[in-house]
Order: C-alpha cells, then structure tokens, then sequence
C-alpha cells in the first residue's frame, strides 16, 4: 500500500479536480515553484492559465477570485500564511460569503482558501502562528479542518466542488502526518460529517485538526484507566452535531481541545451547545489556547501557549473524577 | 448606436427614478435610505450606452444609475430599495446591493474600491473563456484612496485585462473634498500603471461615451484596462440620511455652481422640445407603474429571512430557543 503524506494528499486532490473540472484554477504567491509542496508540478502539467503566481496583493486577488467564480470558475487560493486571512477577511467574510443571500440566490462564489501550514510552525512568532478557523465559523463560511491525509484530499475534493466559498486548514501539526492509503478509496467526503478515529465508553474528547494525533495518542496513553471515544468534527462549520450527540450520549462526559484562543473559540461552541442539548452526567472541559493569546517566539515560550498533551490528560482525568 | 434621444432617456429616467424614490424615504416606504445619483447620471448612461448587453458591470453604494443604465427594470429595481420580494434581489439586498446577473449587473458594492477586484477577476474569467466581453467597474473618488483599488490595477494591467476602472470624481468622499484626500491626480495613478487614463466632462453623456467607446475598444481589441476619469458633482445628499441632520461641509453657493450645469439639460437640449416633452411623458409612466409595482408587492415571509445564505440550501442553526 501507498504511504501518502497530507501535504501530498493536498497536492493530489488539487491535480484530480484541476484534471477533472477545467473550471478549477489555483491562485496564490509563490505556487509555480511551490514552495509550500502543495502546488508542486501543477504548473507543469497545466500551465500559466490555470496556475498563477500573483503579486502580494492579497486582497485584490481574493476578490479577483470572487470575481472569477462569479463568472463560472471554482478558483483555489493558497495562502502560505495563516494570519494573511486577517488582511482579507473583508473580501472573504464581508463580500464572497455574502453575495449569495445579498442577491436573492442569484450568485454563487466557490472559492477554496487553502491554508497549507496553519497554527503554529514553532519559531514562525506573533505574526506566522495563528489558528483562526474560529473567526470563520463565527461569520458563517464553511470551514474544514481536516487531521489526516486521506481527509484532506476528501475534504479538499468537497470544498472545490461545493459552491460556496470555503476555507480549509491544514494545520502545521499535521502536514507531515503519513498514512498508507490505496489511492481507489481516495474520494470526496461531505462537508459536516463528523469521524470517530477511536471508540470509547468513557469519555467523548473532541479534537480539531493536528490535535487530533495528540488525543489517539492521550486516549492510548490513558488506556488503562479510562476508554476514551475521539471524536474529530473534521468540518467544524457546518458542524456535525448529531454526531457528536451520538458519541457524548454514549459516553455522557465532554473534553474539547481546540488550538482557537479560548472565549468564543468553537470549543466554547461546542461547550454550550453540549451544555444546552447534551444532558451530561458531569460538567465538561476544554483545552485551548488562553483567552486572547499571541504566540511568542522562543521555542518554550510558544509551545506553553498552545493546547498540550499534559493539559489534555489532565483535562480528561478530571472530568472523569467526578463520576 | 446610440443616439442623442437614447442618452437623454437614460439621463432622465435615472433622475426621475431617484426623485421618486427619495419621496419614498421621506414617506417612510424605502427604509435605510438612499445614495442619490442625482447630478452623475450622465456618466452611467454614457458608459452603459457604449456597452453590449453582455458587459458586465460592478457598481458602488451610490449606485441606481449604473442598475438602471444596464437596462434593470426600474419597476424591480424599485421593489428592491422597498425590500419587496419582486425584488431584483428578492428583497435581501437593497439600495446598496442591486444586481441582476442575467443583465450583467454583478451588484452595487457597499464597501468602497471592493468591487474593482470583482471586476477585474469577471474581466479576466470573460477572457480566459474566448470572449470578448469587457467590465466595468465604478467607482468614486473616495475609493482613489483605497489600497484594494491601487491593487486591482496593478494586476489588471499586468495581466492585461479588459476591465475599464470608471472613476466618478464628483470632488467628496462623503464629506472630504478631494484636494483633501487625494496627492498627485487620480489619472496619475492609471498613468503608473501604464494604463491608458483620461479626464473627461462627466456632465455631458454624449462624452462619457465617447470616452468609453476609446476604452472598449480597445480593451476587446486585447489593449487591456483603462482608467476614465468623470469630473462630475454630486447634486443632492451623500445620503438621505443627511435630510433629518445639520452636516454643513458645502457653501450654498458651491452648490449652486455645481448645480448650474445639469446633465439633463446637456442632454436634454440636443432634442427637440416636442421630443424631449415625449420622452418626459413617457418615463413619468414608466415610473408611475413602477413606483404602482412596488408599492402593491408583497413583503418576504420572514421565515424566509436566511434563504440563499447559501447556494448549496444549507441551513444553519437558527438563532432562538434550545
């Protein structure tokens, strides 16, 4: 079997959809050469129309992307930078996600924002190491965080083809997860559907993106002491509540952990909606970054800012203490 | 083509339709108010005269003029700033967000320079396609000022686009006047983009087309982008918000001058009275009908206030209860 990598899975996923739809373009700085690997050899294989290397104009070529998919393409744009989404969240929050409902249906925008090396890259500092997938839920883009390779190329699929603009995180922790895949199963996978990596009785813990490694890894490390179920929402807008519901009904004890800065992160969603629809036997927790948090540059400095192992285990013992 | 009796319709019609709509304000029907185009109508109905019925054009938060000159129904156009659901937009978008995509009309823009990157990405699309098709894309002298604008020609000249950038100069971004906002000229910025950047008389149609034509032209010859500069002036309120509060930032006298040249008369008097006297009869139908139209269409069904957030049908959680 195949060992492919999640950057690699990216990378296929945009060459599958590039091969299929002629509609499909990826856009973005420095993706001839690729220098992020998830562009690489596209140029080559489709030439100057449908890969374009833009200058740093990041707001004009989000919106250039808009303006395309108002005229019948479905762009993809890379960003090498996580916190270049602050820059244009007006042209994607305020212009492409709202034209549909301003126009009475009349517009569709399927745009993909693709954000290969998302959080943290550990010494990247303040301005290269945000994580704000949140910020898009809140406003109501969809929003897919997908943990493995084979997710990533289905969740990448989806967001292509779906005709609303989407942003998809691929988080720096897990760009360079591998898995051995046969290239038949690879496929789309729908938006809002939830995935259980590992079955529990005990405890649901809900992980987004690469730490989702970090609680198979807690659930295995705690093995004797509790059954832990990992839950990954896999897309966290539109989130798959059912699912979930599934799982924290099986288990009755809730644990988030979330790599958002902690007040109005999806972890505190997730909290909420729990606390409203869920009926726990005890009262959950999450694991988050801390409230308002700039990740600092020194090595320590930053890994102690973000959601941890420790923190999870402690996070779950606790939870399961009170039962 | 064109004629003289075509320019002065178009002229018309959009005065009359913001005369009648601004009644609506003041009634209470149009809620949120308007931008008036009153004094600029010129400069949409020269432009979309020099246009194909499948240009494409981006517009701006002071934008019924372009809608109108694009040929929207004034009657649907109208039931949109009443928030009717024989609206253009089926009531979800109002004064500042009027489209129709099957004319062309890509939507008026709320955020100033937002909609010259549409443009420029719709433009460059049409030529990715084999079209010859170009897009325009207003805007106002307060949009001069914004990065995202600067951006977008950049990459249109680079790229060699066929967009025309339209820039209505009518000298206030609300309240600032331009020799307050604006160093250097607004064709200079054109000019460093190697875009071909002209001034022209925004008051009088028939040189708006002119103007447009030159840049038409060449932008489906393969030329690329153009800049048109509009020198016009803005005869009423920036907004209608302006009627209920004290703003005093023009001297009546200002005011007065730059209300002494009216493109409906420039228009106007190239036809004969008789003509012309046709003309006026025939739009204060059109509106009468119009302002009819709307005023007797049903308002939306609030349990449909979230259709179309997205085009997939999804349905996001509501917002009360448990």
């Amino acid at each position: 079997m195949p060992r492919l990598s999640y950057q690699k899975a990216l990378n296929r996923a945009l060459g599958d959809e590039m091969e299929l739809d002629p509609a499909v373009f990826v856009l973005g700085e420095d993706i001839r050469v690729a220098v992020s690997h998830v562009t690489a050899s596209l140029f080559q294989r489709f030439g100057p129309d449908r890969v374009l290397d833009t200058p740093l104009s990041e707001q004009a070529f989000t919106s250039f992307a808009t303006g395309a998919a108002l005229a019948g393409r479905r762009p993809v744009i890379e960003f090498q930078i996580p916190s270049l989404l602050f820059l244009v969240f007006e042209q994607i929050a305020n212009q492409a996600h709202k034209f549909s409902l301003m126009t009475g249906g009349q517009a569709r925008v399927p745009v993909t924002y693709l954000v290969p090396g998302s959080g943290s890259r550990t010494g990247w500092a303040g301005q290269h190491s945000d994580h704000p997938y949140s910020l898009f839920v809140h406003v109501g883009v969809k929003t897919v965080v997908p943990a493995t390779p084979t997710d990533a190329y289905g969740l990448l699929t989806t967001a292509i083809r779906d005709d609303d603009p989407v942003v998809l995180f691929a988080p720096a922790g897990a760009l360079g997860v591998r898995e051995d895949v046969d290239y038949a199963d690879l496929g789309p996978i729908p938006l809002g559907v939830g995935r259980v990596h590992r079955e529990g009785d005990d405890v649901t813990v809900v992980a987004i993106g690469h730490l989702v490694h970090d609680a198979i890894a807690v659930a295995d490390e705690l093995a004797d002491e509790a059954s832990i179920e990992v839950f990954d929402p896999r897309t966290l807008h539109p989130f798959d509540w059912d699912g979930l519901a599934t799982s924290v009904a099986k288990t009755g004890r809730l644990v988030v952990i979330d790599d958002s800065n902690r007040s109005c992160g999806v972890a505190a969603e997730i909290l909420a909606t729990a606390a409203e629809r869920f009926g726990l036997d005890t009262a959950p927790a999450r694991v988050t970054r801390p409230d308002g948090a700039v990740l600092p540059f020194a090595a320590e400095l930053d890994r102690a800012v973000q959601p941890s192992r420790a923190q999870l285990v402690s996070a779950v013992q606790g939870v399961l203490k009170s039962r | 083509m064109s004629t003289a009796a075509d320019l002065y319709r178009t002229v018309r019609l959009i005065r009359r339709f913001e005369e009648r709509a601004i009644e609506l304000v003041r009634t209470g029907e149009i809620v949120g108010g308007i931008h008036p185009y009153i004094g600029q109508e010129a400069i949409a109905a020269g432009v979309c005269a020099a246009l194909r019925a499948d240009d494409v054009i981006t517009s701006t938060h002071r934008g019924h003029g372009h809608v109108l000159a694009k040929g929207a129904d004034p009657a649907r156009m109208l039931a949109e700033l009443l928030g009717r659901s024989t609206g253009l937009n089926h009531g979800r978008g109002g004064s500042m967000h009027a489209a129709d995509f099957r004319l062309g009309i890509l939507g008026a823009n709320a955020i100033v320079g937002a909609n010259s990157p549409i443009a420029v990405g719709a433009a460059w699309a049409a030529k990715q396609a084999g079209s010859d098709r170009v897009t325009v894309s207003f805007f106002g002298d307060g949009a001069v000022s914004q990065g995202v604008l600067l951006e977008s020609m950049n990459l249109a000249a680079l790229w060699q686009v066929p967009v025309l950038f339209v820039c209505e100069n009518n000298g206030y971004a609300t309240t600032l006047t331009v020799a307050d906002a604006v160093a250097g000229t607004i064709t200079g910025r054109g000019a460093a983009f190697g875009i071909p950047s002209v001034t022209v008389d925004g008051m009088d149609p028939q040189t708006v087309l002119e103007a447009t034509r030159d840049a038409v032209d060449r932008a489906r010859s393969g030329g690329g982008p153009s800049l048109i500069e509009c020198l016009t002036y803005r005869f009423d309120a920036h907004h209608t918000w302006e009627y209920g509060v004290r703003v005093h930032y023009r001297d009546d006298d200002e005011v007065a001058h730059g209300r002494s040249r009216d493109p409906v008369d420039v228009a106007g008097e190239r036809l004969p009275a008789d003509r012309r006297a046709r003309i006026d009869a025939e739009l204060e139908d059109v509106l009468a009908d119009a302002v009819a139209f709307a005023l007797a269409s049903p308002h939306p069904d609030p349990v449909g206030a979230l259709d179309h957030l997205y085009a997939t049908g999804l349905r996001a959680r509501s917002g009360g209860g448990g």
